[in-house]
């Protein structure tokens, strides 16, 4: 098997890692979920504000490597000013992209920036990372009380 | 099918190809001084080392989280599966014979191995994880009661506290931790304040797996004895690395896995004190484990069948007798100098490196380097070293007290086996370097 190190962390990917965006917690009404990956220990938390059918605003904070921060932080702008409905449908997407099940390019290219995520899928092992903030984003649009968890 | 390719085949099939108990007289070897230590010999013994990943050749430093097989243990189980296998002490039949007699002369060779005084006091168990569980749920579901003191320290590994906060719970005793220096040691004066007649179990590892640190068993025990309490040992990480001795360190039980000393998953031993072993109740029930059975009542066999009921894991209990056998063919003065001279070598070059924060930093340690790297998460640090055929451990290492004691989320973890070389680590070390840039 042969992974290109690049694919993986990309500029984009390492730039968001850095200097992550939407990175701070939204007062209430704004409602919340909180992600775990038992596995290595990751937490994050995800706040949307949601104005009728329409995401406002979407917050995360958490600790994590830099494919779930990158990932946490490129979510926040991907999902911002989308209806609820399109916001859950690009989470099925991405879970797509980033274990290598999208059907062709026009598919891949709906997802935009969220591309770079793409070489994940060469790593079985930090899928995880990578869907713990997008499976949060769903537990707040939810209004799920429950922790959500990778496992 | 020939099965004898190669120098290091031919010594394992020469170490038990005969239906008999193997020698158990020390090897030469073992009084050979660690400089003597031919890695490069050692290595071939070991087929896994010469195989390459993300094209580059294997450079395989997670050895704490299990080791690697050496051909006699492969071949140990090869020819279990292959030329005895029949289920073991019921058959009259030849093949059930030999099973048995194979398999029941392992418990010589653990004994041996753990310098235990009596064969029969070793138990065969899944591994460290079961053997506490066992000792939880047997020793101390009969005889803990409500207000009585479990002491663990805050280092163990998952294994020795889950185990017994469910006993805790079921009994009423009270799980209480024994704090750790910064430096990852146990802090002796405030285990001796913790100690009370209220103590009945104390809980420790041998060796730390998330910090490396060798723990001063002997000096623990004897003052948990001053107490009355017991203590257990997890022995997981020490059992490869060091050579045990149960008598001396005057513990009560002690627990370790194949698999981290270079044997099978799957199994591993219990040891227990006879006289308390004795006077616990099964903890499972079924074949194998019993006198007689009748609907009005049941006797047990006496140990060590009375905690091995059903079919034990047959091929990998032989497959361990024969890494015991391996390791004490290398022996241990000559293991435990070579792993301490590559963890010096290691921690040396390791903390050259900018942003390194090194966690666990004993006086006596064994071959576990955990550290941190600025800017760098442990899990993207794996990734990075992956790509380089490097295999280290990034997390908590099932020990999150641990973590949570030097406040950081997660740990990358460089554990060492003697058959890693000072080449190796300087690979480890060019890919931290690279990781910083990666990430700089």
């Amino acid at each position: 098997m042969s992974r290109d190190l690049d694919d993986l962390y990309q500029s984009v990917i390492l730039d968001h890692n850095k200097t992550p965006r939407n990175f701070r917690e939204l007062p209430p009404p704004a409602s919340h979920a909180d992600g775990h990956n038992p596995l290595c220990g990751d937490r994050l938390t995800v706040w949307v504000d949601v104005d009728g059918d329409t995401v406002k605003d979407v917050t995360f904070l958490g600790n994590g490597c830099a494919i779930s921060k990158a990932s946490a932080s490129m979510m926040t702008a991907a999902v911002k000013g989308k209806s609820r409905a399109d916001a859950m449908a690009l989470a099925d997407e991405f879970q797509k992209l980033v274990t290598g099940k999208l059907d062709g390019a026009a598919e891949r290219k709906a997802l935009g920036k969220l591309q770079a995520l793409a070489g994940v899928s060469d790593y079985p092992v930090r899928v995880k990372c990578a869907s713990l903030a997008w499976h949060t984003l769903k537990a707040a649009l939810a209004g799920a009380a429950e922790p959500m968890s990778t496992e | 099918m020939a099965v004898d390719s190669g120098e290091a085949g031919t010594r394992a099939s020469a170490e038990g190809s005969e239906l008999t108990v193997p020698a158990t007289s020390a090897s030469p070897l073992a009084r050979v001084p660690a400089q003597a230590l031919d890695v490069a010999a050692i290595r071939r013994d070991f087929p896994i080392l010469s195989r390459q990943v993300n094209g580059k050749p294997l450079v395989y430093l997670d050895n704490a989280a299990t080791g690697q097989r050496p051909l006699a243990v492969i071949e140990a189980v090869r020819r279990s599966m292959a030329e005895e296998n029949a289920n073991i002490h019921r058959g009259v039949h030849y093949l059930s014979e030999v099973a048995t007699l194979e398999y029941d002369a392992v418990r010589e060779d653990a004994r041996e191995f753990l310098n235990a005084p009596a064969s029969h006091e070793v138990i065969f168990v899944r591994g460290t994880t079961e053997g506490i569980n066992l000792v939880a749920q047997s020793y101390g579901r009969s005889t803990l009661r409500p207000g009585d003191e479990i002491l663990l320290t805050t280092m163990e590994h998952h294994s020795n506290i889950v185990p017994w906060q469910i006993v805790a719970g079921q009994t009423g005793a009270v799980v209480r931790a024994i704090p750790i220096t910064d430096a990852g040691e146990v802090d002796l004066d405030a285990y001796r304040k913790l100690l009370s007649p209220r103590t009945r179990i104390v809980g420790v590892v041998h060796i730390s797996n998330a910090l490396g640190t060798i723990n001063p068993v002997a000096e623990m025990t004897r003052l948990a004895h001053e107490v009355g309490a017991v203590v257990v040992v997890d022995g997981a990480q020490a059992a490869p690395h060091m050579a045990v001795d149960v008598q001396a360190l005057g513990c009560d039980f002690y627990a370790c896995s194949s698999h981290k000393m270079f044997g099978p998953t799957g199994v591993g031993m219990l040891w227990g004190r006879s006289t308390l072993l004795e006077s616990m109740p099964p903890w499972q029930g079924g074949g194998d484990m019993i006198h007689t059975v009748s609907f009005s009542g049941t006797t047990f066999a006496p140990l060590p069948a009375k905690f091995e009921a059903g079919t034990p894991a047959i091929a990998e209990v032989i497959g361990l007798g024969a890494a015991i056998r391996y390791l004490r063919g290398v022996g241990f003065d000559a293991i435990g100098a070579w792993e301490h001279e590559l963890l010096v070598r290691a921690t040396e070059a390791v903390r050259e490196v900018p942003g390194i924060r090194l966690v666990g930093t004993a006086r006596e340690k064994a071959g576990v380097l955990a550290f941190t790297l600025a800017g760098v998460h442990p899990h993207d640090l794996g990734t990075i070293l992956d790509a380089d055929g490097v295999a280290i451990r990034a997390g908590h290492h099932c020990a999150q007290p641990v973590m949570e004691r030097f406040g950081v989320h997660a740990t990358a973890r460089a554990s060492f086996a003697f058959y890693n070389t000072l080449e190796e680590i300087d690979v480890l070390v060019r890919g931290l370097h690279r990781a910083r840039e990666v990430f700089a």
